[in-house]
């Protein structure tokens, strides 16, 4: 195997890690933020052991998220050193902008919130994990704008041989930045969202302080109802025309479009074959393809005839990935919305089976936001950066395969340890339930 | 002073802040090895836990800089080192986690197992530090087209292990005495053995050092010996090395730390200067190297870059300070603690 092979399964694999825990850092963050901010307001003891528990998932969520995010700050030197050649000028600020505004903000703060509830006031314990959440939220930014740059460049000219910066807010806010960060952010909170309904849907199934339990699966349900519905619209819609507008190559790959055609039907369901490349047993619904990418029934899409076949991503998979996160987006709007029925209707308490969906539910997430990811990055390829520089050219000279070779390995064989003893310890600090109780003075 | 120049002095001060920093959190690590206690090793870990993942960012920041404002020297150096620096993160993974792991389990394999990692996970990286810099100061196969084309067992040269071992002892020395702050009793009466003799190895090894390199790079010193700088600095080493026994002995270790985070701060700083303004000498031919001018990224990325920093640094020291007050004083074990 080359190294341009083995450096993209690396880089896949350890990305597609790391990202299994931010967004559940982040959305876990922020309910927390609602929990904390509740119970520093009402003064309620539930309301403060709910923040001592799910803070215990935090932490352990957190923890590896940092361990596995230290990897990929090098790897774009150690793997991909021509890229990083290439677009130093402008890649490089986003990230060094990442550790001084976020990662600091974040890792000071949740020493704070973690181990300072009894070392300073309450205000400034919830203060602290306010903090933890901006600069979470602030890191995911920074990130993404790194990110996005690749998918649609701005800001910038090619001089020498070399990306050259030239103007630093276009290449921020680049197209694709802000409708990116907000649909991402909001897939974290979505995380966040189920995480709690259904660790708080077991303790209710177990009969295991079912008072804070109750409160804590309210709050989640309520706003994962509307962050759920969120994801759909404004936020999906927009990325997918954003995706129209800048990558018609990605597009037509992740919608199975094979014809470029006025009036292009959204399949709904399908089953894409190669080669040659169609749609098997597919569901489609006329015209409305055309609507959503560009607001007109009858607008032209491209589609995959349109490009060169060397300048084409992969089509079963980013096909796969997209409309199975689209799926996944639609169960969660459905799941959210049966619970907040039941809620109102004061009925979810005794409905076993909802409960028993949600603690399946967990994962869910977290799933959907890879399939997002492999969506829009293998919709990427062949580009490292769209229509700028391959993703062969990008590779390090330097680094012989065996070496590459050597550190999936080892990446592996870590990250299958990592994993399940999280997945271990996650269920056994759910089993365990929250601490009794704490002492009363703490209220005053 | 140019840009470039500018931010060849905020790495720098990048990489002193992780040094001081992580410097004493990699030291604990390393002293953790040789405590069999129980409740000493958790006084330990919790003497860093609030903080140790803030003194890591510092050198996160200090690698995304680096990419920021040297791509060349990002590209080339992590490329080159590649399979030590997977080394590095494999033992930076293991480091992190073990906080969390280490106490989820009440059985004594499954925290002997986290034991190991916690400890190896900082000795590794408190060697690997020393083993770069031994790396970069004695110059990299760099060829005319600023490529790296050496192979790996090349970084393990005689001398860059001798300066990885500086770095661990000078860390663990560190580390020794920002233990004996955080702890009391019997504890503290076990560590405080080991200051003194981290102290003599840690003086010993670097003059050995200072000592192969006039060998082993003999142009880092051309011109140094004239720069007033390099006096400043070298007045600043040697009178922190020599105040931090005396501190020991009276007992006032905070003074101690200090010193031993300005002994720190000078050796880097005599380091860079012998290097500026290359970054990266090359031992093909010195007009290969890269330098703060030939590596560097554009002055409007330079200058953005400046506000980035100007504004973000200040406010993060700030609340750097503002935590560290609050975990000030002994460590006392609670529930919430490792
Ligand atoms: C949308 C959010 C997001 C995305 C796309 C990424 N990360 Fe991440 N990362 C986070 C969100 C995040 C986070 C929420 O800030 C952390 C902190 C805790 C956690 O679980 O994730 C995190 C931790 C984290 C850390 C450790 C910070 C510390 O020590 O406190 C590093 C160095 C990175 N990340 C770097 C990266 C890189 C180089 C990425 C891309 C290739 C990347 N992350 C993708
Ligand atoms: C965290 C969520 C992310 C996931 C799950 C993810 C996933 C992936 C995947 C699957 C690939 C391999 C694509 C292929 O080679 O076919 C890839 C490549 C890559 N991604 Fe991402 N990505 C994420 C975020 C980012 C961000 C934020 C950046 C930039 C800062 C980034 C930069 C890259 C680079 C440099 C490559 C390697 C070159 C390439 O294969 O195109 N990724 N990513
Ligand atoms: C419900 C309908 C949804 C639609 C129409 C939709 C649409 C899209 C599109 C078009 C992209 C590709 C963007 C690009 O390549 O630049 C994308 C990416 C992504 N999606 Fe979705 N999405 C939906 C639901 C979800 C859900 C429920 C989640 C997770 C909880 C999610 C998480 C992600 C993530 C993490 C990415 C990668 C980041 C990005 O490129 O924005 N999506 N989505």
């Amino acid at each position: 195997m080359d190294a341009v092979l083995l450096s993209r399964i690396q880089f896949a694999m350890t990305v597609g890690f790391h990202f299994l825990f931010p967004p559940v850092s982040i959305g876990l963050a922020w309910l927390l933020v609602i929990i904390e901010t509740f119970g520093y307001k009402r003064k309620e003891e539930v309301f403060i052991r709910a923040g001592n528990f799910f803070g215990k998932i935090l932490a352990l969520t957190f923890s590896i998220g940092v361990a596995t995010g230290i990897v990929m700050e090098f790897q774009f030197g150690t793997n991909w050193a021509e890229y990083s050649k290439f677009v130093g000028d402008i890649f490089g600020a986003p990230l060094a902008a990442e550790g001084v505004f976020a990662f600091f903000l974040e890792s000071t703060f949740l020493g704070l919130y973690l181990f300072g509830r009894d070392k300073v006031s309450r205000g400034v314990h919830l203060f602290s994990i306010w903090m933890v959440a901006i600069g979470a939220t602030i890191s995911a930014f920074w990130i993404i704008v790194a990110g996005s740059w690749m998918q649609t460049p701005a800001g910038y000219i090619i001089e020498n041989g070399r990306a050259v910066l030239t103007n630093f807010w276009d290449a921020v806010f680049n197209p694709s930045t802000v409708i990116r960060f907000l649909h991402t952010i909001d897939a974290g909170l979505i995380a966040g969202a189920f995480m709690v309904a259904g660790v708080s849907a077991y303790l209710i199934l177990k009969n295991k302080e079912t008072e804070l339990a109750k409160r804590s699966m309210k709050i989640a349900v309520y706003f994962g109802l509307i962050v759920s519905l969120l994801e759909l619209f404004p936020f999906g819609h927009e990325s997918g025309r954003e995706v129209a507008k800048y990558q018609p190559a990605k597009f037509a790959a992740i919608q199975g479009l094979y014809t470029s055609q006025t009036g292009a039907p959204l399949a709904v369901f399908a089953v894409p074959i190669m080669p040659p490349p169609e749609l098997k047993a597919k569901v489609e619904i006329p015209g409305l393809l055309s609507w959503l990418a560009f607001g007109d029934f009858n607008a032209k899409v491209l589609g995959i005839n349109a490009f060169p076949a060397n300048d084409l991503p992969p089509l079963f998979i980013t096909f796969v990935a997209y409309h199975n996160m689209v799926v996944l987006g639609m169960i969660f709007i459905l799941l959210m919305m049966m619970a907040t029925y039941l809620i109102i209707k004061n009925k979810l308490w005794d409905t076993k089976i909802i409960l028993r969906m949600f603690i399946w539910a967990i994962p869910l997430p977290v799933i959907a936001c890879e399939l997002g990811w492999i969506s829009a990055e293998v919709g990427r390829q062949p580009w490292i950066i769209y229509n700028v520089m391959r993703t062969s050219d990008a590779v390090s000279a330097n680094v012989p395969a065996g070496d590459i070779l050597f550190s999936i390995i080892m990446f592996a064989l870590i990250y299958l340890l990592i994993g399940s003893l999280y997945v271990y310890l996650l269920v056994k600090e759910i089993k365990h339930g929250p601490e009794p109780s704490i002492v009363k003075e703490e209220l005053s | 002073m140019d840009l470039n120049t500018v931010w060849f002095l905020l790495i720098i001060i990048l990489i002193m802040g992780y040094a001081v920093l992580d410097g004493f959190d990699l030291g604990v690590g390393v002293l953790y090895l040789f405590t069999k206690d129980e409740t000493a090793k958790r006084v330990y870990l919790n003497s860093i836990g609030p903080v140790w993942d803030g003194n890591e960012v510092w050198l996160l920041t200090a690698g995304g800089a680096l990419f920021a404002a040297f791509p060349v020297v990002y590209a080339t150096v992590f490329s080159g080192f590649y399979i030590p620096f997977m080394l590095l993160l494999a033992a930076l993974i293991f480091r992190a986690i073990s906080f969390e792991f280490r106490g989820k389990v009440s059985s004594p394999g499954w925290k002997k197992l986290w034991d190991y990692f916690f400890g190896i996970g900082s000795l590794l990286p408190a060697i690997l530090f020393g083993v770069a810099v031994g790396n970069i100061v004695s110059g990299l196969p760099i060829d005319i087209s600023g490529m790296y084309i050496g192979r790996f067992p090349q970084l393990l040269n005689a001398y860059a292990i001798l300066v990885g071992l500086v770095s661990l002892a000078l860390f663990s020395m560190h580390g020794s005495i920002y233990l004996m702050i955080k702890t009391e009793g019997s504890i503290n009466e076990k560590v405080q053995p080991y200051v003194n003799k981290l102290w003599m190895t840690t003086v010993l090894l670097y003059a050995l050092t200072s000592f192969f390199t006039l060998f082993e790079a003999p142009f880092q010193f051309n011109g140094l010996l004239k720069s007033p700088l390099f006096w400043i600095l070298f007045i600043l080493l040697l009178v922190s090395i020599v105040l931090i026994p005396v501190f020991v002995k009276a007992q006032k270790y905070f003074r101690a730390l200090i010193f031993s985070s300005l002994t720190i701060i000078s050796m880097i700083g005599l380091t860079a200067l012998s290097l500026f303004p290359r970054i990266v000498p090359s031992n093909i031919d010195l007009d290969f190297s890269l330098t703060v001018y030939n590596s560097a990224s554009s002055k409007t990325s330079l200058t953005a870059m400046l506000y980035i920093a100007l504004i973000g640094m200040p406010i993060v020291i700030a609340y750097t300070i503002f935590v560290y007050r609050i975990f000030k004083g002994k460590v006392v074990i609670t529930k919430e603690s490792y």
